[in-house]
């Protein structure tokens, strides 16, 4: 623990930092880079597609990885990542929000290795932070609900009561109300990420319920399925899902950490790396769209692809004013736009979600 | 309104048939003496091999019975272990399920994300058509079918076949069983192979009808929930029938509830199927020599040929 | 899988301890699987099945985490052993449920333990996703940082390896000199034994099942504090992967003894530290873990057989039988 002692004197981090990684830089093919994930790379939801991003780094870079999978976010996650770095990774990426803490600490006694963290909100001058907005995505399928929908009530099924989730079922109901201001959400909680079983379960119940589309935040195909038996659409979630309900799936919202992890992998080999904040969309391709399903038609389409472009030129937020809550009362005034801030720890319904939050 | 209520129990069949298989294969095997804790990992292995043989071959027949034998082969070690080599059940039956789980993530990884779209559902010409009876009871796939004959099949077994009677008596006192000259270990070996077969129907069941597709640790704890089924049920196959609807009939209306919108915490809906079979089950243990008339006095307890 | 035998076996069980911090997080792991594996080996040994020891860890861990968060103000000696008290006692409650059930309703404390250990999950998860939430955590499920008077104190200076280490090997010793020199020690291993026996000699099941199953939920208790107040420091939604089964296999593969429990328990740590050694350095995905880990363990429970064969030969007519009765 003397090294840590000594650099803490180094006044000035991003001085020591740009040494460290200066040096590195004459070396590139020095990145190692180590990957922790919260599931199986076999979940086909979440952990997958991080594992898809680290063969990508593969591929593009030809840079050793390695990865951990299925690490509990608990004591265990502290360990793993410091085993990654003890073992010659000097980039490590941390895929959940729950390694946040652990990222932080093990980052403090390994200041010339490199951190990422997903999801979270703590950084560090070698701990980077990188996140999706998934819910511009959310607004597109909305659009698309609120004008497939015949009866107005869709379906949607969720893992856990967190920002992440609660931003997703609002922006996928503002954009809905937007078509359809009569149309209305049923949520479901399944309190599991992951739980193909159960998921399917939900989806029948809301769809006995009355729902005519499924929408959900959980990682398993399977409420597609239940989609495409029982003659209703879906959307869906993480990877294109369309092997798994080709009539069914409208479009999905599809996780692309490629080419972040590939530029920030290479600016590591490059020695350019630095602390960063990134919240990136539609526009970076951190978000992106499966091809949209057979059933759509052109008016739908370029009603949804609208909405695509003018989020990508910025020209239209999906928490754009006017908003109301679950009360109806008006929380952001017309003109007005959420910041990120109010994003990050969204917990409240806006007007057309039934049911009350879990919280 | 009525229809809500015929697809909610149609939802309850299907959550109710892996719970069923599991559960009953599990009080054979424990009626024999045994206890297999490692129903988990069966059901897991049962899922992907059941899933994998669908998948290149087509047949879904023939992945109903790679399913069973999966879940049978992985049985078998459990056997060896506990009736040859006198291992401790418990520990035997836990280290089944680690290794299962390991196994089925192994052999399934290239399987992940590949669809299939359910076992076929047989519709019985005429009978399907009653109302309210035929949807219920004759518009399902070959499975469901066998989960409302398995009850009836096993309770006969137990009660009026010789074998049942011989399974129960080497359950009861295998000492006495092995000086009247059964075979003690043949038999016990019978009971956990029919166990393992049951498990990998019910994962058989999972991966090719409830959600036809692979993922990895796809079972999400049914095994032990179908493990707590038998204690549930005081090895009553009629129970277990009861204890299986009870747990998915309380899952599924909690679905149902939020989905109307009910302002219950989440975490708190969920909790109800656990909090209703326990409260079931002190209900219907208030008779203590009831059950010791149906609880194997020998579970658990290994068997010496020798001494 | 394309690698070597014996370098996986060198990844396995030889790398994880070529360093201080190895041996350290080797203790760190072991805790609530010795912990939580002695208390059930006794219970087991009465033929009293508490499988809902996940279930107490995790209300040890709200227990002793809400004491923590309720004085995270109060910079004091007393809020650390506070902790650890109201994390016993929460274990113990969530213990005394079946205990009370057996006893007074005689349902079975198989079903009732391992149904409320999901309760506890979600009991859990309800805290750290509503009220318990860090206020200033934009609404994360997690607590805030327990403060520096909440955390248990590490014992070598750079590692994680923390006091409960230290109250896992007192344990170890506690419930040896337990089963070894007092009565009710005496009185567990009978009953298991011989029912009938204990029946007759006036000993009483019901006291045997209180104590088993509340001496269980205390252990399970303190380690899910421990996990808390330790390496996590701050509640998650969940806080133990599965601490509560594995203990059961520790207990087992310890053969329901005290010492034999303390050895199965860093055996079972070392192999979890050592499979994710083989997945950073050999590739090896943890399906092959898995895997691995099961064939570890029967072989050891086949080795298990041996060793109890050879004590037979040496003691005539003694059974290598473990006291396991329902």
């Amino acid at each position: 623990m003397k090294r840590k002692s000594v650099l803490k004197q180094v006044t000035g981090a991003v001085i020591s930092a740009s040494l460290i990684f200066g040096a590195q830089a004459i070396k590139a093919e020095d990145v190692n880079v180590g990957f922790v994930y919260v599931g199986p790379i076999g979940d086909h939801g979440w952990t997958y597609r991080h594992d898809e991003g680290r063969k990508a780094v593969e591929e593009a870079l030809g840079v050793k990885t390695s990865f951990v999978e299925s690490v509990a976010e608990g004591a265990d996650a502290e360990r793993v990542i410091r085993t990654l770095a003890t073992n010659g990774n000097n980039l490590i990426f941390t895929t959940s929000f729950g390694y946040m803490n652990p990222t932080l600490k093990v980052a403090k006694q390994f200041p010339n290795v490199k951190f990422e963290h997903a999801t979270g909100y703590k950084r560090a001058d070698n701990v980077s932070t990188y996140s999706a907005r998934f819910y511009e995505g959310r607004a597109i399928l909305g659009t698309i609900a609120g004008h497939m929908s015949k009866n107005g009530v869709v379906g949607y099924i969720a893992s856990f009561p967190i920002p992440e989730v609660v931003r997703g079922i609002n922006a996928f109901t503002i954009a809905m109300r937007k078509v359809n201001p009569e149309a209305i959400i049923k949520v479901v909680w399944v309190n599991s990420w992951y739980d193909p079983g159960k998921e399917g379960d939900a989806a029948k119940a809301l769809i006995d319920q009355g729902a005519d589309i499924i929408t959900q935040h959980t990682d398993s195909p399977a409420p597609l399925q239940v989609a495409e038996q029982r003659g209703v659409y879906a959307f869906g979630q993480a990877s294109d899902m369309s092997a798994f309900a080709p009539k069914a799936q409208l479009t999905a919202i599809i996780d692309d950490w490629n080419p972040y992890y590939i530029a920030r992998v290479k600016a590591a080999m490059e020695g350019n790396w630095a602390s960063t904040d990134t919240w990136d969309g539609l526009k970076e391709g951190m978000v992106a769209m499966a091809p949209y399903g057979d059933v759509v038609p052109a008016d739908v389409r370029a009603a949804a692809d609208s909405v695509k472009a003018s989020i990508i030129d910025g020209s239209f937020h999906p928490f754009q004013g006017p908003v109301n809550n679950q009360a109806g009362e008006n929380v952001v005034k017309t003109g007005d736009v959420l910041d990120d801030g109010a994003l990050l720890g969204m917990d409240w319904y806006v007007e057309g979600v039934q049911g009350q939050l879990p919280n | 309104m009525n229809e809500i209520i015929i697809a909610a129990v149609l939802t309850i069949i299907t959550a109710a048939t892996p719970l069923l298989y599991a559960a009953l294969g599990e009080m054979i095997t424990e009626k024999s003496g045994i206890l297999n804790l490692g129903v988990e990992g069966m059901i897991l292995l049962g899922a992907v091999c059941g899933f994998a043989t669908v998948h290149f071959t087509g047949s879904g027949t023939l992945a109903v019975f790679a399913g069973l034998l999966a879940g049978m082969a992985l049985s078998s070690v459990f056997a060896v272990l506990t009736l040859w080599f006198q291992a401790s059940q418990v520990a035997s039956g836990l280290a089944l399920t680690i290794f299962g789980i390991g196994l089925s993530a192994l052999l399934g990884k290239d399987l992940v994300g590949i669809a299939y779209e359910g076992l076929p559902k047989l519709f019985i010409l005429g009978i399907t058509d009653i109302p309210l009876i035929g949807p219920l009871l004759f518009s399902h796939d070959i499975l469901v079918y066998g989960s409302f004959v398995l009850p009836l099949a096993v309770a006969w077994f137990l009660k009026y076949s010789r074998a049942g009677l011989i399974l129960r008596a080497v359950g009861d006192s295998h000492d006495a069983a092995h000086a009247i000259g059964f075979s003690v270990l043949r038999i016990r070996l019978m009971a956990i192979l029919f166990g393992g077969a049951m498990s990998g129907l019910a994962g058989a069941y999972l991966s090719l009808a409830y959600s036809p597709l692979w993922i990895e640790n796809m079972s999400a704890g049914r095994g032990w929930i179908a493990l707590a089924l038998v204690v549930f049920a005081t090895w009553r196959p009629g129970r277990v029938f009861l204890g299986a609807y009870l747990f998915g009939g309380i899952t599924i209306l909690q679905l149902h509830a939020q989905a109307l919108g009910i302002g219950v915490p989440s975490q708190v809906m969920s909790m109800l199927p656990y909090l209703a079979t326990i409260a079931v089950l002190v209900l219907i243990s208030r008779d203590r020599n009831k059950i010791k008339l149906n609880a194997p006095a020998c579970i658990g307890k290994p068997f010496h040929p020798t001494s | 899988m394309g690698v070597s035998p014996s370098g996986a076996l060198y990844a396995f069980f030889i790398q994880p301890l070529t360093s201080l911090y190895g041996w350290a997080e080797l203790g760190v792991k072991a805790t609530p699987l010795v912990l939580i594996g002695i208390a059930l080996s006794i219970g087991f040994r009465a033929g009293v099945w508490n499988i809902g020891a996940e279930g107490q860890l995790t209300l040890g861990a709200i227990c002793g985490g809400g004491v923590a968060l309720l004085f995270y103000e109060v910079d004091s000696v007393f809020v650390l052993p506070l902790m650890i008290i109201a994390g016993m006692l929460g274990g113990m409650f969530w213990a005394a449920i079946p205990a009370f059930l057996r006893v007074r309703f005689n349902a079975n404390e198989i079903l009732t333990s391992l149904m409320l250990t999901y309760v506890a999950t979600l009991l859990l998860s309800l805290l750290v996703h509503g009220p318990w939430r860090d206020p200033d955590g934009f609404n994360f499920p997690e607590s805030r940082i327990f403060s520096d008077s909440a955390t248990l104190p590490t014992i070598l200076q750079g590692t994680r390896l923390h006091l409960g280490a230290l109250f896992a090997l007192g344990g170890v010793l506690l419930t040896w000199v337990l089963m070894a020199r007092t009565i009710i020690g005496f009185q567990v291993g009978v009953i298991g034994q011989a029912p009938a026996a204990g029946k007759y000699a006036g000993f009483s099941i019901n006291q045997i099942i209180w104590f088993t199953l509340l001496l269980g939920g205390a252990f399970a208790g303190l380690s899910g504090l421990i996990e808390v107040a330790g390496p996590i420091g701050q509640l998650l939604p969940s806080i133990s992967p599965g601490y509560g089964f594995t203990a059961i296999i520790v207990a087992f593969v310890g053969r329901l003894h005290p010492v034999g429990v303390l050895f199965a328990g860093l055996l079972l740590a070392l192999s979890y530290l050592g499979g994710e050694t083989a997945q950073i350095t050999m590739n090896l995905p943890l399906a092959v873990t898995g895997v691995f880990q099961g064939l570890l363990l029967f072989f050891l429970l086949a080795c298990d057989v041996l060793i109890g064969y050879r004590l037979q030969i040496k003691q005539t007519k003694t059974t290598a039988t473990q006291g396991v009765s329902s």
